[in-house]
Order: C-alpha cells, then structure tokens, then sequence
C-alpha cells in the first residue's frame, strides 16, 4: 500500500484460505480472531492496552 | 442510523468545470451554498444560498461583475458576503451579510470548507492528482442519492459487491472471493484495503477498455480518506505477464448533503487507449450505469431501513473490515 502514513498503523490481513483475520497493533502485538468487530475492539485498546488474554500469538 | 456530520474538514461541491457565470446551488453538511467564478480573476466564490432579507436563493439570482444580485428585491453581495445594496435606502443594515465559506480549487475538484473558517488549513485537502494529469484521460460524474453517506462509504470500502451487485459489469467470482488486507492510519484518517487477484476473470470493464482476451491479474487498493475523497488504484495486466499493466484510478468525493442525502461524484481516469474516443464514450456510458445501480441499490436502502424501528441489528463478517475501520474513523472525526 502506498501514501503517506503518520505511524501509529493498524493492520488486518484476511489469512488466504481461512476465515481467520491477523491483526497487528502499531504498538507490534499481534491477535487472531474470525470476528472483525472483535479484531477492531482488540487493536484499538489502547491507552489500556490490550487484555492479556487476547495476546494469543 | 444517521452517520454524523464532520464539518472540520474539506468537501467536493462540485467540479471546477461546472463553475462559470451561472450561479450554481448546492447544498453541502445541509447548508444551501452557491457558487459563481468571478469576473476579475476566476477563482471561485462560495456563499451562503439565502438572500440576509427574505431567505431567496441566490442561486435563482444573477451575476454583476463578481458581486451576485439577489433575483428577488436586488440586494447585492460581494465575493465576502458583504451586502452592497439594497434597493430604495442609503443605508445598508450592519447584519446585512451572507456566510462566505473558505473554497479552493484543486485537481479539478472545487473543496468547500463549512466549519469554522479559521481551521480551513488547504494543506489539509487530500489529493487526487491523476484527475489533472495530461498523460491521463478522464471520464466523470455526480449522481445524488437519497442515502445516508455512511451508507456510500459502505459500499466503496466492500468491494464485494461487486461481484453481486455489479456482475456482468466489473463484478467477477473473484472479487468475492479473494481475502483482503486492511490498514489504518488512526492519526491520519486514512482507510487502506487492498484485494489483489492473481488469477481473475476480466470483466467487461476491463475486456472492452484494454482489448484483453484472457484471465488477468487485477489489484485492486484503496486509499479512503475520510471523510470525503476515495481513491481506487486499479492495475490490471494479463495472467502471468508483469506487462503491459493497464493503470485505472477510480476516484469518488463523497460529500453529505444533508441528513439522507450525499452527492456521489465519480471519476474513472486511465492511463491506456488515451486517444480511443471509444473507449472514453464507452467508459463513461459504462461506468454511469455501474454508479446507477449503486444509486438505486442505496436508494432502496435508506428506504428500508427508515422503516425499520430504531435499533435494528447488522451482521459484519470478513469483508467489511475497512468498512468498519472506515465508520468509526467518520464517528471520531465528527466527535472532534
């Protein structure tokens, strides 16, 4: 992707023959989810941070 | 569900080509604006569309020079807004004044700012550069739609739709079908989502405008920023070849009108076949009827969830990511 981008980036990719969606936090945590709204509630967590649980990968 | 206004920021009222010396109305954020290019230098002037004395719209009204006369009882404005006349009095009320809003005039687009004038920042105006660029040719439009804005970013972050509402035109299987990657910049504003099919049926768009006969490859990456100017970057080349690589850049402005209701501005600018009349008359004619169906599709929409009592349900699944993303970046940025 191209542009001008500020930094703080968060990422979805859809994983190629699964329903599964790999987020990636711009603070560089990374979650595994089948759910957007979930992925979304997940990546954007901060300033708390993201609940331990979730960090599974 | 009404997706709220963002007034600190930059809108398309119209292209700069449809700007002369006939006052031209347009509503924008749900205030009436008219516009007129001025007789001195031809920069643009935006006013508010109400006469200060008895609410005639000045769009209905005639130009003298680059002062704008109400068509009703002649009270006359300036390019700031600043009432000059009224008739029968030398004096002229102190409150006699129309709003002047900030506009600029910038890859063909014309940019309104409705918000608070001292914010209307032109760096802040997002750009389109291709839609000015002589290597490219341009076919363009705007159709109104009885929607709520949210609803026309909706259908441009998923693209597919394509596959189901627009099969036949620039729909195939693999729109569907491929998996998509999403990417925001949370400071920035700006939704990307990228679908890139390596091995795709071409579609009529695509077969008629390039000539290709096979399979292709066909990357499709979006560049939304929010709240008014989209942006698909569509390369398309055959199976297999890194060449030739047939450039397309799709381009929307979507700017609120009012509560249900958004101008849909649209622009398919190509960087092939850029001496084919054909292909310009066919793009145009085509693309116009792959914007209608979205027009009605959108219409029948708003219609049917305005019937529906106050807070239905949605599902989203994989594909709406970047529509997702897309929503709560327009709630930030109205909340601001």
């Amino acid at each position: 992707m191209t542009g001008p981008s500020s930094g703080a980036t968060n990422r979805i990719d859809w994983q190629p023959g699964t329903d599964l969606l790999h987020g990636t936090c711009h603070c560089g945590a990374q979650h595994t989810a089948d759910d957007p709204v979930e992925m979304w509630t997940w990546l954007l967590s901060h300033p708390e941070g993201h609940p331990s649980e979730a960090s599974d990968d | 569900m009404a997706t709220a206004f963002a007034r600190n920021r930059w809108y398309v009222a119209a292209y700069g080509s449809e700007i002369g010396r006939e006052p031209l109305g347009r509503t924008i954020l749900g205030e009436p604006i008219v516009l007129y290019r001025t007789e001195s230098d031809g920069r643009v002037v935006a006013l508010a569309d109400r006469c200060v004395h008895r609410r005639f719209p000045l769009s209905a009204s005639r130009l003298d020079g680059d002062r704008i006369v109400c068509g009703y009882h002649g009270f006359t404005y300036d390019t700031a807004g600043t009432c000059v006349f009224v008739p029968g009095q030398q004096r002229i009320p102190r409150t006699a004044r129309v709003a002047a809003y900030p506009a600029v005039e910038l890859d063909s687009f014309v940019w309104v700012w409705i918000g608070d004038p001292a914010l209307a920042d032109e760096k802040l105006i997002p750009r389109a550069p291709h839609l000015a660029d002589p290597d490219m040719v341009t076919v363009c439009g705007m159709e109104p739609i009885d929607g709520d804005y949210g609803l026309l970013v909706d259908n441009l972050m998923d693209l597919s739709h394509e596959t189901y509402l627009h099969g036949g035109y620039i729909g195939t299987p693999e729109v569907a079908e491929t998996p998509i990657a999403t990417e925001v910049d949370e400071d920035a504003g700006i939704v990307r989502v990228s679908r890139h099919m390596l091995d795709a049926e071409c579609p009529p768009f695509y077969a008629r405008s390039t000539g290709i006969q096979g399979r292709i490859t066909r990357l499709q990456d979006i560049e939304y920023f929010a709240p008014c100017l989209y942006l698909l970057h569509s390369r398309i080349m055959p199976v297999g070849q890194d060449a030739p690589v047939f450039r397309t850049e799709i381009t929307y402005a979507i700017t609120p009108s009012a509560p249900g209701k958004v101008y849909d501005f649209w622009a398919v600018s190509r960087d092939f076949a850029t001496d084919d009349d054909e292909v310009t008359a066919f793009l145009r004619d085509f693309n116009h009827q792959v914007v209608m169906q979205d027009v009605k599709a959108l219409n029948l929409l708003q219609r049917a969830l305005d019937s529906e009592p106050a807070g239905y349900q949605e599902l989203s699944i994989n594909i709406d990511t970047g529509g997702l993303a897309a929503r709560r970046i327009l709630a930030k940025l109205a909340a601001a």
